[in-house]
């Protein structure tokens, strides 16, 4: 395990940071501390993006890194400040489970999604191909967290941390996807991330509340 | 073993002792900055101590001799486990007994003692410290195992000298679940210590008290000696908290000589004086949680260090 190479050990060193974020992000209740969470893991996904792109010298690589960097670490966060402060929540309300369940799930999840990445990682031929099973585990926790809060705000929060999972599963097991899908990727989040900004003000004007189980009825009435 | 082997561990305790009121000092100095108050000096728990030792002891009429007993148990628990830390050298005569585990058990007989003590007496107040700290110190306890069996996987051994001297002399290599690990130890240290989400050491209100309810029933030398030990606590975990992920600079190999000492002490110092700082900044930006909210706090860091086995075994590094 001595002969992995710094630049390999570093990489890996990323990949665990970003498990750890989106597992603190897991036993989050302020929504605030959840946007921080989601930037400090923007960035490391950028800086790990950047890094594989310097090893490997693939030219695509620079481009999303900085891209990544540009927008998983600055705007979104920026944006869903602005818009936290904008509707003034906060504060998620008590999540579905409790916060200590919540996470012995999540545990059970991690472990399900090491063994699960196991086979795949064995076809993989990347030097990156031991990072795919945190790839999964970052996705499936960020489904979690969707699962567990009822407020749209930390769903969404949960949404783009799936998708920075998913980023890094491509990155891990094929060094990243085409130019043209990541582009269309980043694209469609920043997309949906304005569409949902101005829909959070419809919901909340309709329901006064941000919680979606409002939703879940189809007529005004109970 | 030398002469020079056992002045060393002579200087490693007494230093230990003389210091740890010292480290509280620096901490409550930093924070007082942070907070925009004015410092109390930093040699103002020494007062505290001399003071203390100089009043006269009050006793509750239903003190048991275990309640006199308990701190100086206590106390040499503590001394105890500042001899065998390798905070100065990894090779000192009592290296040998440092084994984790019986250094978590060392902590764990000061927590029965003190608890027992503070229900002792028999005031609401003790007895509702004791049932918190105990609370606290289950939910503790395996998380800081966890967090040993970690750098004991990697470093094949329980032995804290051994695993200080493997991760220092190794070739640079990142482990990224020491990461998860040095979160959980972390969460720990500030549990443990009474230090700020789980209990405020500088509150007044007893129904919020942890680790002071504990102490209402003691004064003067009793009280400065829990005090001291309570002081030396923490000093004990930051440097535990050193020999696992901050192993530089500890002389490895055979006895430290004078001049290797001049490289551990000044390093010591500066890692003690960072640590008693971002201790502080902690202590300012986080809010006290309800004591309710203490185990899923514990919860968090035992699940850290469990993920931190998990990514060990999947990385392999």
């Amino acid at each position: 395990m001595n002969a992995l190479a710094f630049d390999l050990q570093l990489l890996n060193t990323f990949a665990a940071l970003l498990l750890l974020t989106s597992f603190s992000m897991l036993s989050q209740r302020r929504v605030v501390t959840m946007v921080n969470l989601l930037a400090l893991q923007g960035l490391l996904l950028g800086a790990a993006t950047l890094l594989l792109a310097w090893r490997t010298g693939q030219g695509h690589l620079y481009v999303s890194g900085t891209l990544t960097l540009l927008l998983k670490a600055m705007f979104l966060p920026w944006l869903l400040h602005r818009l936290i402060r904008r509707l003034g929540v906060y504060w998620d309300s008590e999540p579905l489970l409790n916060i200590a369940g919540t996470m012995l799930v999540g545990l059970l999840i991690v472990i399900f999604a090491f063994g699960l990445a196991q086979p795949i990682a064995a076809l993989a031929t990347t030097t990156t191909r031991s990072s795919i099973g945190i790839a999964i585990a970052v996705v499936l926790l960020a489904f979690l967290t969707m699962i567990t809060r009822r407020k749209a705000m930390s769903q969404v929060v949960g949404f783009l941390s799936m998708e920075n999972g998913l980023f890094f599963g491509a990155m891990s097991a094929t060094y990243g996807m085409p130019m043209i899908v990541e582009l269309g990727v980043a694209l469609d989040i920043l997309v949906a991330m304005l569409v949902l900004g101005v829909f959070f003000f419809q919901i909340r004007e309709q329901f006064d509340s941000l919680d979606l189980h409002h939703l879940e009825n189809l007529r005004e009435d109970k | 073993m030398s002469a020079l082997h056992w002045l060393t561990q002579f200087l490693q305790v007494i230093g230990a002792l003389l210091t740890a009121p010292l480290f509280v000092g620096w901490i409550n100095q930093c924070r007082a900055w942070l907070q925009n108050k004015s410092a109390p000096s930093v040699l103002q728990p020494y007062r505290t101590i001399r003071k203390l030792f100089h009043k006269d002891a009050v006793m509750a009429f239903d003190a048991s001799p275990l309640f006199r007993l308990a701190p100086y148990v206590i106390f040499g628990t503590m001394v105890c486990a500042a001899a065998i830390i390798p905070s100065f050298g990894t090779r000192l005569p009592f290296s040998n007994a440092a084994d984790a585990i019986a250094l978590v058990g060392l902590f764990a007989t000061a927590r029965v003692f003190m608890s027992l003590a503070a229900m002792d007496v028999g005031t609401a107040f003790g007895t509702l410290g004791a049932r918190r700290e105990m609370l606290v110190g289950f939910l503790a306890e395996p998380a800081l195992l966890m967090v040993i069996f970690l750098a004991s996987l990697i470093s094949a051994s329980t032995a804290l000298p051994v695993i200080s001297e493997g991760l220092a002399t190794r070739a640079l290599a990142l482990y990224p679940s020491l990461a998860f690990t040095g979160v959980a130890f972390l969460l720990v240290l500030l549990a443990e210590n009474a230090r700020i989400p789980v209990d405020n050491p500088a509150t007044h209100l007893e129904l919020t008290m942890i680790h002071e309810a504990m102490l209402l029933e003691y004064s003067a030398r009793h009280l400065a000696l829990m005090e001291w030990s309570a002081a030396l606590k923490l000093l004990n975990y930051a440097c535990i908290g050193f020999a696992l992920f901050l192993p530089w600079g500890v002389a490895t190999g055979g006895a430290p000589g004078p001049a290797e000492l001049f490289v551990v002490l000044p390093l010591l110092t500066l890692k003690l004086a960072v640590a008693g700082f971002l201790l502080a900044m902690i202590e300012t930006v986080s809010a006290k949680l309800r004591i309710f909210r203490a185990p899923e706090f514990l919860a968090t860091a035992f699940l850290f260090a469990v993920l931190g086995l998990l990514v060990h075994l999947l990385l392999g590094s």
